[in-house]
């Protein structure tokens, strides 16, 4: 159990330095994590480390009270029965339809064929975006670089996230559309922030006053 | 051979079976004991009957060799409304009836969720606010404790609360939808995100935040607040101590009207069962009569006494 009386789930990779950060203010000692780049579970300050778009389901089963994890991850597993308590702010990025440079290949097969091929590692975030724009399209799921997929001739676009455009503009992609933005956001398991309410409401409370 | 069953289903054998029909049985005794009467309806109902219940849709539908299309029940509180309004069309209220029986429920895939699951519950009909909800919340904590479980808690909220906040603040339509979708989905950063939108009072995304004793009711505007005081003042004192007031407090069923509480044991992440008031489901069965009642989920139950 940490000093703040709550285990806490943390995503590994990019949002993970932000959220260390954000625990130290907290009092949380974090310096084992830091060094420790294999080790998962440390019992002692409550942080279990995972991967990003696990931590929702930790927290759903109450196998972590709370944790952090981007507004992209909460927005493909939507329905997830956990509280979403604040937006923390950092781990600004946008969730983008790209294709490749030039005439948009995307519009072309959309004119000529019908259907556009999109290739993402979110698939109910695309399909609920093209849906609403009225648009057919053929959902991709691939797990790696997805920049990969228009390149190869897989698939005509991509949905992804974006934090600064560097790897799409390294593969020779351009953004079409912006389709959501996403920081880091805390949440809580339901019954947890019933029967923890007041561990709870003291780290909401020292992160809004910053 | 393996033979499979079909997800979210699961068989039974002697060892568990031996300790589930121990949590069924102290469950019983309690209900028993407090003048429930136990009832059994058909698993299968007509989808149009179901319907009157404005809960979520039945998953499984078939048709019978009339063309009739027949679903699985969902819950019991329906069915027991039915029962209400059909066999005690002239009875005396209150009536009370408990129940120990199957419903079944779509699931979301791979999240150990059951598409058939045992519940053991009550229904008080004829009897308002506050004496009714207080008698179920007390039968709810006896019969816990009679199954054994030492350290829950009863969370109790009101189903009004911020629709009454948003009738207040003259919030209709499409944006009333937005704003209750965000409760409902238990999203705060969108509700504070909407409220700053609409430029309403900064309470109505505040409120719902809330939790703790009886003095953050006095934040409740309109009578909701004073009739989950009113009920809470009408409880033993034991069960009293185990209730967390919680205003943000929603359940996913159409039919709830007023007060409504969730049942809660440390360490299992989800609710064990709960319940509230649907004051208006009879008067769609034609029988306008207030009620309130609960489900506990027996397996819930059983994980949490086994820990």
């Amino acid at each position: 159990m940490s000093p703040l009386g709550l285990t806490i789930a943390v995503p590994r990779g990019a949002l993970m330095p932000g959220t260390l950060d954000l625990l130290d203010r907290l009092g949380v000692d974090t310096s084992e994590v830091r060094a420790n780049d294999r080790k998962l579970l440390f019992e002692s300050v409550g942080i279990v480390t995972m991967r990003p778009s696990d931590v929702p389901t930790y927290v759903e089963a109450g196998a972590a009270d709370i944790g952090i994890c981007g507004k992209d991850v909460l927005m493909e597993q939507a329905g997830r029965d956990v509280y979403e308590l604040l937006d923390l702010g950092f781990g600004g990025c946008m969730m983008v339809l790209a294709s490749r440079e030039g005439p948009d290949p995307a519009a072309e097969a959309l004119r000529r064929l019908g259907v556009m091929r999109v290739a993402t590692k979110y698939p109910r975030i695309a399909a609920r975006y093209l849906e609403d724009t009225g648009r057919q399209a053929e959902i991709v799921e691939v797990k790696g670089s997805v920049e990969l997929a228009p390149l190869t001739g897989l698939v005509e676009a991509i949905v992804d996230l974006t934090a600064t455009g560097t790897t799409l503009r390294e593969n020779g992609l351009v953004i079409r559309e912006e389709i959501a933005s996403s920081t880091a956001r805390l949440i809580a398991n339901p019954v947890s922030h019933k029967l923890k309410a007041r561990e709870i409401d003291a780290v909401l409370e020292r992160l809004r006053a910053g | 051979m393996i033979h499979p069953i079909p997800s979210g289903t699961r068989d039974v054998l002697p060892d568990e079976m031996r300790e589930l029909r121990a949590v069924e049985s102290a469950l019983r005794g309690v209900f028993d004991a407090a003048g429930y009467g136990e009832v059994a309806t058909p698993a299968l109902e007509f989808e149009s009957v179901l319907a009157r219940g404005d809960t979520m849709p039945p998953a499984y539908r078939v048709l019978d060799d009339h063309g009739n299309v027949l679903a699985l029940r969902t819950d019991m509180t329906v069915p027991i409304a039915r029962v209400a309004a059909t066999r005690y069309a002239t009875a005396e209220p209150p009536l009370r009836f408990c129940y120990v029986a199957n419903a079944y429920r779509q699931v979301r895939p791979h999240r150990g969720e059951m598409r058939e699951f045992l519940q053991a519950g009550v229904e008080l009909i004829g009897s308002p606010a506050p004496e009714g909800t207080a008698e179920v919340l007390d039968v709810a904590a006896r019969a816990l404790e009679a199954a054994g479980l030492r350290d829950f808690r009863i969370g109790l909220g009101s189903a009004s609360i911020v629709p009454s906040l948003l009738d207040q603040a003259g919030v209709e339509g499409e944006d009333r939808d937005r704003v209750l979708h965000e409760l409902v989905t238990r999203d705060f950063v969108g509700l504070d995100r909407e409220v700053r939108r609409l430029g309403l009072d900064e309470r109505i995304a505040r409120i719902p935040l809330l939790r703790g004793g009886p003095e953050i009711l006095d934040e409740v505007p309109g009578d909701a607040g004073g009739r989950l005081r009113a009920a809470i003042e009408l409880l033993d004192a034991s069960v009293r101590d185990r209730i967390i007031l919680d205003l943000g407090l929603a359940r996913k069923l159409g039919y709830y009207t007023g007060a409504i509480f969730e049942l809660y044991a440390p360490g299992i992440g989800h609710p064990l069962g709960g319940g509230g008031r649907y004051d208006e489901l009879l008067g769609r069965f034609g029988r306008p009569l207030p009620a309130v009642g609960f489900a506990i989920s027996v397996d819930r139950l059983h994980e949490a006494l086994a820990l």
